[in-house]
C-alpha cells in the first residue's frame, strides 16, 4: 500500500483487492462513490455494488438487509451524512449486531472547504455510545488497509473513520495491526500524548519538540477508539503521570472522554483533553482550520508544558 | 379450497384471541393494528410462505414486520406455527420477559428487530438483493402500516425496489386508515395512495385485507409479476373482529380492560 494515499483511497483499494477473494463482500454508497472511493470496488464488481442515491436512511437499511442475507456490507458516504441515519444505525445495525461496516469519509475538518455543514466533529461520540458498535480511526493508508481487512473477517458492526486528505505516513508495511490495541509509537516517561487519526502525526512532532526541552513525551496511537485499550492507557497513566488526548473531533464524547473515563475511575492523574472546543467547523484550507482550532504540535507542546511543567 | 379457507379463518380467530389476552395481560400494547393485519399474517404463514419453524433454512421465505407495533399479531402467529411455545405469549412486555414490546431478532422467527417506523422496506430490499446475488429462490414479504408511509425512508426504499426490479419482494400495506393521532387523511394525506406506488414503479394490487379469499388471490397474483416489485394495498379495519374496537383510534395503543377482554373473547369464537 502506498502510504502517501489518503485513508479513504486506501480503504477503496483494499475493498477492491478483497473483493476478488471474498465473494460475500458487498459495498453500498449514497451517490458519493467517487469521493468515498467505493467506486474502486464498483468498477470491478458492479453486481455487488449498490448505489442507493442520495438516501442515507435507505443506505443503512439496505446494508442491514444484505447483512441479514449473509453478506458483509460496507456502506460509505461522508461521515457527516452517515450521522443522518444514526437512528437506523442504532435500531437495526447495532441492535441486531449485523455485519455492516460503516465507512465515514471526509471526517473531522478534512472536508475543509465545504464548510461546517460537511465537516463532522461528532461522529466518534455518536458511534461510541452504541452497544455492539466498534469505532476505528486509521492513522494512515497502511493502517487503513489492515483495518479494512480485519473488518472483512471480524463479525459485528463497525464505524471506520476516513479522511479526505493524505496524512503523513506513520507505519511501514511490516506493521502488525491488532484490533483494540493502542500502539506506542514514541517512548517517554514524563507524560503521554494519546492521539487518534490525523492528530497522531502532530503528537509525534510535539513529542520531538518536547524532547529538546527535556520532556520525554510518550505517544500512543489509538486506532480503535471502541473497544478502547484500557490497559495501555492505565499503564501510561501509571508510568508517565500526565495524559494529554488530542483528536480532530469535539472535546465531548470522543477519545478524550473515553480516556478520561478510564483515568478517573482507576488511576486519576492530571489530564488535558484537546479537540474542537464545542463549535462547528467553517470553510478554509485544512491547515488554516487545524491551526485556527488549535489542533497542532505547537498547541500540544504548550499544553504539555503547562500540564507537566507546573508539577515538575 | 373451502376447507382450507375455513381452517385459515379459524386460525385467524385463535390468533385474535391470543392478541386480546396478551395485550390485556401486558397492560399496554397495540391491539388495533394487530387485529387489522391478522388475516394477512395467517395467509402468509399458514398458506403462502415456505418456512420451517424447526430449522433456519437458507432458502426460507422471509417476513419483516415493518409496522413493529403489531408485534402481538406476529408473536401469536409465530407461536401458532411452532417457533416457540404458546405459553410464552403471556410474557409480552413483562419484566425479564421472552417477548419484547416490539419485534426483537432474539426471538425465534423474527428476522430483524423493528418498531421504529419506516425502516422495514429498506431491510427487505437488502435481503432481496442478497437472495438475488446468491441465486437463492427465497421471497421476501414486508408488512407496512399506512401511517408508517408518512416516513420518507419508505419512499427512498420504494424507489430502490423498483430500480433494482425486485420481483422477489412483496410489500403489503395494512391500509386501516388510522394512525395514533387520527385518520391518515387528516393527519397527513396519503391519497392517491395506489397511484403513488404505481408512479414509483410498483405493480399494485388492492384488496379487502380482512378477506382471506382475496388475500390468497392477491398473493397468487404476485407470483406472476416479473421485473418489478408488487405492493398489496390491503384495506382493513383497525381492531377487526372486535365490534367495539373496529375503526377506533382509541385502541391503537391501549390495552382492553378486564370487562372489555371478556366481551372481546365472547365475540371471537
Amino acid at each position: 500500500m502506498d502510504n502517501l494515499l489518503s485513508t479513504r483511497e486506501a480503504c477503496g483499494l483494499t475493498l477492491q483487492n478483497m473483493g476478488h477473494k471474498e465473494k460475500d463482500i458487498v459495498v453500498l454508497d449514497a451517490d458519493l462513490s467517487g469521493s468515498t472511493q467505493t467506486k474502486k470496488f464498483a468498477d470491478k464488481f458492479p453486481n455487488r455494488f449498490f448505489n442507493v442515491g442520495c438516501a442515507e436512511q435507505n443506505l443503512i437499511g439496505t446494508a442491514a438487509g444484505l447483512a441479514i442475507g449473509g453478506k458483509t456490507a460496507f456502506a460509505g458516504t461522508f461521515a457527516m451524512f452517515l450521522m443522518r441515519a444514526w437512528e437506523q444505525i442504532r435500531n437495526t445495525v447495532a441492535h441486531d449486531n449485523l455485519n455492516v461496516k460503516l465507512l465515514g469519509s471526509h471526517s473531522g475538518l478534512t472536508n475543509s472547504k465545504d464548510g461546517g455543514s460537511h465537516q463532522c466533529l461528532e461522529d466518534i461520540a455518536l458511534m461510541c455510545c452504541l452497544p455492539n458498535m466498534s469505532v476505528l480511526n486509521p492513522v494512515d493508508a497502511i493502517e487503513a488497509e489492515k483495518i479494512v481487512i480485519n473488518e472483512v473477517y471480524r463479525k459485528g458492526p463497525s464505524y471506520i473513520r476516513m479522511n479526505r486528505i493524505s496524512t503523513p505516513a506513520i507505519n511501514t508495511d511490516d506493521y502488525n495491526f491488532e484490533f483494540g490495541k493502542a500502539v506506542e509509537i514514541r517512548e517517554g516517561e514524563d507524560l503521554t500524548i494519546i492521539a487518534t487519526g490525523t492528530m497522531v502525526s502532530e503528537a509525534v512532532k510535539a513529542s520531538e519538540k518536547l524532547k529538546k526541552e527535556d520532556i520525554k513525551a510518550r505517544v500512543l496511537n489509538v486506532h480503535t477508539i471502541k473497544p478502547i485499550d484500557k490497559n495501555s492507557i492505565l499503564k501510561s497513566a501509571k508510568e508517565t503521570g500526565h495524559i494529554i488526548t488530542v483528536e480532530e473531533h469535539s472535546i465531548y464524547g470522543g477519545l478524550g472522554s473515553a480516556v478520561a473515563g478510564i483515568i478517573v475511575e482507576n488511576y486519576p492523574v492530571p489530564m488535558k483533553i484537546m479537540g474542537v472546543n464545542d463549535r462547528f467547523g467553517e470553510s478554509g484550507d485544512y491547515n488554516y482550520l487545524i491551526n485556527k482550532f488549535g489542533l497542532n504540535d505547537v498547541e500540544i507542546v504548550k499544553n504539555a508544558k503547562e500540564l507537566y511543567g507546573d508539577r515538575k | 379450497m373451502l376447507k382450507m379457507i375455513r381452517k385459515l379463518k379459524d386460525k385467524a380467530t385463535v390468533i385474535r384471541r391470543h392478541i386480546i389476552k396478551m395485550v390485556h395481560s401486558a397492560g399496554s400494547g397495540h391491539p388495533g393494528g394487530s387485529l387489522s393485519c391478522t388475516d394477512i399474517l395467517v395467509v402468509l404463514y399458514f398458506h403462502v410462505m415456505k418456512h420451517d419453524p424447526q430449522k433456519k433454512d437458507r432458502e426460507r421465505d422471509r417476513f419483516i414486520l415493518s409496522k413493529g407495533h403489531a408485534a402481538p399479531a406476529l408473536y401469536a402467529t409465530l407461536a401458532e406455527c411452532g417457533y416457540f411455545p404458546i405459553s410464552k405469549l403471556e410474557t409480552l412486555r413483562k419484566n425479564g420477559g421472552y417477548l419484547q414490546g416490539h419485534p426483537d431478532s432474539s426471538i425465534p422467527g423474527v428476522e430483524v428487530s423493528s418498531g421504529s417506523l419506516g425502516q422495514g422496506l429498506s431491510v427487505a430490499n437488502g435481503i432481496a438483493l442478497a437472495a438475488r446475488l446468491d441465486e437463492n429462490p427465497s421471497r421476501v414479504f414486508v408488512l407496512l402500516g399506512d401511517g408508517e408511509c408518512d416516513e420518507g425512508q419508505v419512499w427512498e426504499a420504494a424507489m430502490l425496489s423498483a430500480h433494482y426490479k425486485l420481483d422477489n419482494l412483496v410489500a403489503i400495506v395494512d391500509r386501516n386508515g388510522l394512525q395514533i393521532d387520527g385518520q391518515t387523511e387528516q393527519i397527513m394525506c396519503l391519497e392517491p395512495f395506489s397511484k403513488k406506488w404505481e408512479s414509483f414503479g410498483w405493480h399494485v394490487i388492492e384488496i379487502d385485507g380482512n378477506n382471506i379469499e382475496e388475500i390468497i388471490k392477491a398473493f397468487n397474483e404476485t407470483e406472476n409479476i416479473i421485473g418489478k416489485p408488487t405492493v398489496i394495498i390491503a384495506h382493513t379495519f383497525k381492531g377487526k373482529g372486535v365490534s367495539f374496537m373496529e375503526g377506533k383510534c382509541a385502541f391503537h395503543g391501549k390495552a382492553p380492560t378486564d370487562e372489555e377482554m371478556i366481551r372481546a373473547l365472547e365475540e371471537l369464537k
